[in-house]
């Protein structure tokens, strides 16, 4: 059967101001069967939702193609319609006006325009509100009619894209129970589902398999068959041990993804980067984690802990990706295990904490040393941030370059390694030894 | 009107219910408009004046509503065509990346040229244009008004149109919508907010325009257009203050019912196409309810609703997109080096005509002398700053940090902000002959007159702006006076301050043609300034003078504004921005 999109090594790149490119993607396939419900999970920077915007065609691939009835697509794909993020809705029309939308412009007749918007919202149970505006309804009232809307359109594929990451959760897993339940019943006016989401078990409670991204620049890393019969529950001990294995393999960006089965699998030695690249996470937010994770007994199952903290993967993956880079933890079977050095890090005063930071990142992070020995040898003990950027520049996009500094800055400030001026741009060097004075 | 796009939603009961009081009211104020606007409207149109006799303005103030209804008419004319320039050019500028490039620096330009300079150019094409009629002098009226107004509003129905969210864009692409839907659906509703509130600044700005263009001189000719401008000039020329003061009088109510009857109806209705979609009280104002109360309208949109539906669906139809070209404003690629080359040659070979015209005629000292009088105008448009800073910060920031003052205050600023400043002028001079000052000075102040509410509008907001814990904040910690404002207040409305400081230099220099040169009775004052220099120009009609003058001043304006604002900006958007 051919596929009802599919993506043939797609590759895209921005320009940037300064002559080079940013690669979001690179030579990705990805196909979209009748019939199927497919999950693009990745973290942020992996270029997931790019891909879905180049196979809707609202975006076209710097190379490659996308194919649609065997028809490379050129302009937008008329067997798509997408639910939006933050709903896209038309604040000045009334639900039924917003629901119409698509098949007004297609230049139906009303009175179909009307019946099919009708059907629509019956279904995602706003009958009764035709005529409110979305500025009176709650936020998963507005995202029902984003649905409606899409619904409308009898696509071949319903692209959702984050769809329930602007609700609350409550709102989210009833809004989701219910489109899977549609799905389900067989009822779905689509005949499959493509979702982005960085929601693990949101992806795999809704999907038949999850495509995995992986970032800088996005590219397929694999993909995960989720064959557990619907309807699903959360408690099943394969849902967690699926959700288990996504969560390892998503915080071991070297790791690849092989087929999977619940009961035995093993886990790839995470190899040594060129350049470790520093995770975005803040140190107050490295030290909460480890402060409950040690109180949990020192080790913690990830899932569990994302649904402790309300945290989305986005949040918690970097924090655990610096802890463990930092010698503070590790991750095995999706679990968190915190190190004796986690421990005291964790437990210690203010000036101890410090301390103990500094010495980790000059034994972990190599750029660090770097950092440090030229600020050294530097006679009045400054050097240009341009300086360090340019070795930065060497390994990472030049927005990645940035916010790879910015964090260094952080982290080095911490640590009370280096000082920063921002309206110089200059690193300076902290009076002889990483002293450690006391906050006022 | 704005919603016409929209189904008119009828109550059941509209239909039971016979005609009110609200329909009354409704019903004969729109019999009350159309009379008057084709009462007056037929006055310009009809009475033709050979050119050389000049229409009398009697100073009795029985004819002042007749002169008011004129100069209201010529107004929203200039509105009108202010809006659909708008509409055309904001729309070629956001679709096209091409006329992109050239209309936005182009726009740029006229927005910094003063628009006073032209009048002369303007009045002589359009006298010539509808030769041995008060139609050209009509048209060069409106044109003034119109310069004032179309800039500002091009830019933010523009802005509006570059800043449809993402997603929106996205959603108009994918559901594929026509062009002529995505404008009415998406992009003109979007852009309303913006559009009205910028329509009414520049409304009230307009007045300014008004009274200066209603009476001038022009190549030796006077030249007179009856109207609440043109009666303040020849009270002016009579000294007559009795007149005066009832021109002032009219121009208050004028400025009062306007706002009533239709500014703020419009911001009112505006209101609706706020893009965020928290849930806010629905404004209410009661011209609004008034119309919403009676039936006539809602049986008038449903008589103009039926053949709008179907306009509504056959440009739908002819303006359908192919999904293989995709709507949105993601500009396409394509090699733009032979149109970019083009682009500059033309404007190198405008400039290098322009600058030979002017040497060949008046040559190097000219210049030179022209130039120094700019740096007299610049350091009183400077001097202006500074001074209703000290002014006017203090009080904006009082009036901003008490929500009971501001209530009180904002009608009358507001007030006084639409104005024009030149029918103050004679009172002013009066005041500078008796006391014998130099309108060498003096010309500071009533350039003053029009420029200062900017920025005191623009503090006002800035110190509104600074966020409640902020101020506690302040208080806890015992910051007071200076250090309050060292630390807190001035960089709290830094930003704010900056964009009414552009605003008001903007505005200054334009003043200056007609606050450095100003008459009482036979007696005319004189400032020396690039102002009064083209202003003396225009009178004498000597070209090569009024295009150095007018290159001059837009030279200044624009090398200040690179110079010294758009830094001040930036330092305001990385730094002392608050949240």
């Amino acid at each position: 059967m051919t596929p009802l999109i599919s993506a043939e090594h797609v590759a895209k790149a921005f320009p940037l101001p300064e002559g080079n490119e940013l690669t979001v993607l690179h030579d990705v396939h990805l196909n979209v069967r009748e019939g199927e419900v497919v999950a693009l999970l990745g973290r942020s920077g992996s270029g997931k939702s790019t891909l879905l915007r180049i196979m809707a065609g609202l975006i076209r691939p710097s190379s490659g193609r996308v194919m649609v009835d065997g028809k490379e697509l050129l302009g937008t794909n008329p067997g798509v319609a997408m639910v939006f993020q933050s709903f896209a809705l038309l604040p000045w029309l009334s639900v039924q006006e917003n629901a119409e939308l698509g098949l007004t412009a297609r230049g139906v007749d009303k009175a179909t325009c009307a019946r099919e918007a009708e059907t629509a919202l019956q279904m995602v149970g706003l009958e009764g509100f035709e005529s409110a505006y979305p500025r009176e309804l709650s936020g998963g009232m507005r995202q029902r009619v984003g649905f409606a809307r899409a619904f409308v359109m009898h696509p071949d594929v319903l692209m959702m894209d984050e769809p329930f990451s602007a609700l609350d959760v409550l709102t989210a897993e009833n809004l989701r129970g219910e489109i899977s339940d549609l799905w389900e019943q067989g009822k779905f006016p689509a005949k499959s589902i493509l979702l982005v989401t960085h929601n693990i078990e949101e992806a795999v409670m809704l999907s038949d398999r999850v495509v995995i991204l992986g970032a800088n620049p996005g590219i397929v890393r694999g993909e995960v068959r989720i064959d557990i019969p619907r309807p699903r529950k959360a408690k099943d001990p394969r849902f967690a041990a699926l959700v288990d294995y996504i969560y390892t393999v998503m915080t071991n960006p070297e790791a690849k993804v092989g087929e999977f089965s619940a009961n035995a699998y093993t886990e790839q030695p995470l190899p040594l980067s060129r350049f470790p690249m520093l995770p975005h996470a803040r140190v107050g937010g490295m030290s909460g984690l480890l402060e409950i994770v040690h109180e949990l007994g020192g080790r913690e199952d990830l899932p569990e802990l994302a649904e402790r903290l309300r945290l989305e993967v986005d949040d918690l993956l970097p924090t655990v990706d610096a802890a463990v880079m930092l010698g503070f933890a590790k991750v095995e079977h999706g679990d968190v295990q915190i190190t004796p050095e986690g421990t005291e890090f964790a437990t210690a005063g203010v000036d101890r904490s410090k301390q103990l930071f500094a010495e980790h990142m000059l034994k972990n992070v190599p750029f660090v040393n770097t950092v440090v020995e030229t600020l050294r040898q530097k006679k009045n003990g400054k050097v240009d941030k341009e300086f360090f950027i340019d070795i930065l520049d060497e390994h990472f996009t030049e927005a990645e370059a940035e916010r790879q500094f910015q964090t260094l800055i952080y982290w080095g400030r911490y640590a009370q390694l280096f000082e920063y001026d921002a309206d110089e741009e200059k690193l300076y060097r902290v009076a002889d030894e990483p002293s450690i004075a006391p906050v006022a | 009107m704005i919603r016409v796009w929209r189904k008119p939603q009828i109550l059941p009961t509209a239909f039971r219910r016979t005609i009110g009081p609200a329909d009354l009211a409704v019903g004969l104020g729109t019999l009350a408009l159309l009379y008057a606007v084709a009462r007056v409207g037929g006055e310009s149109m009809v009475r033709f004046h050979p050119p050389d006799v000049i229409p009398v303005v009697s100073l009795d103030p029985v004819n002042l509503p007749n002169y008011a209804a004129r100069s209201t008419l010529r107004m929203f004319i200039a509105l009108i065509l202010s809006t659909l320039f708008t509409f055309v050019y904001g729309y070629a500028a956001a679709r096209s990346r091409r006329a992109e490039k050239v209309l936005i620096p182009l726009l740029d330009i006229l927005q910094s040229v003063p628009v006073l300079g032209f009048l002369s150019v303007t009045v002589t094409f359009f006298i010539a244009m509808f030769r041995g009629s008060l139609l050209g002098l009509e048209a060069a009226s409106i044109f003034a008004i119109f310069t004032g107004q179309a800039w500002n509003m091009t830019f933010s129905f523009y802005q509006s149109l570059r800043t449809v969210p993402a997603e929106l864009d996205e959603m108009a692409s994918l559901y594929q919508l026509s062009l002529w839907e995505r404008f009415t659906r998406l992009e003109l509703p979007s852009s309303v907010i913006g559009l009205v509130w910028n329509g009414m600044m520049s409304f009230g700005g307009g007045w300014f325009f008004l009274a200066a263009s209603e009476a001038i001189s022009v190549l030796n000719h006077n030249y007179t257009l009856p109207g609440l401008g043109s009666y303040v000039a020849a009270a002016t020329a009579a000294r007559d203050f009795h007149a005066l003061f009832w021109a002032i009088l009219t121009m208050i109510a004028l400025i009062l019912a306007i706002d009533q009857f239709f500014w703020r109806p419009l911001v009112t209705l505006a209101d609706m196409y706020k893009l965020e979609l928290s849930a806010g009280e629905t404004q209410h104002f009661w011209v609004n309810d008034l119309w919403r109360r009676a039936k006539l309208p809602h049986y008038f949109m449903r008589l103009v609703g039926v053949p709008f539906d179907y306009l509504d669906h056959n440009l739908s139809r002819f303006t359908r997109v192919r999904p293989e070209e995709p709507a949105s404003l993601n500009p396409a690629q394509g090699s733009d080096r032979v149109f970019n080359a083009i682009a500059i040659l033309v404007s190198a070979g405008l400039l290098y005509l322009g600058v030979r015209f002017v040497l060949t005629s008046v040559g190097w000292k000219e210049v030179g002398h022209a130039a120094l009088l700019g740096l007299y105008t610049a350091s009183r448009v400077m001097f202006l700053l500074v001074f209703s800073t000290l002014v006017w910060t203090p009080i904006g920031v009082a009036i901003g940090f008490s929500p009971r003052l501001s209530r009180f205050s904002q009608p009358i600023i507001q007030l006084l902000a639409s104005f024009p400043a030149n029918f103050i002028f004679p009172f002013a001079t009066l005041f500078f002959i008796k006391a014998g000052i130099s309108l060498n000075w003096g010309s500071v102040l009533l350039m003053a007159l029009g420029a200062q509410w900017y920025l005191l509008f623009n503090v006002i907001g800035g110190a509104q702006g600074i966020p409640n814990d902020l101020r506690e904040m302040g208080r806890n910690l015992g910051l007071r006076r200076f250090k309050a404002w060292r630390y807190l207040i001035a960089p709290g409305i830094f930003g704010s301050w900056v964009t009414g400081a552009i605003t008001a230099s903007g505005g200054a220099w334009n003043a200056s043609i007609v606050a450095e040169i100003v008459p009482w009775g036979k007696t005319t004052l004189t400032a020396k300034g690039l102002g009064a220099y083209i202003s003396e120009a225009t009178t004498l009609g000597d070209w090569p003078r009024i295009v150095l003058g007018v290159g001059l001043m837009s030279l200044y304006v624009v090398g200040m504004n690179r110079l010294v604002w758009r830094r001040l900006y930036e330092l305001a958007e990385s730094r002392y921005r608050l949240g």
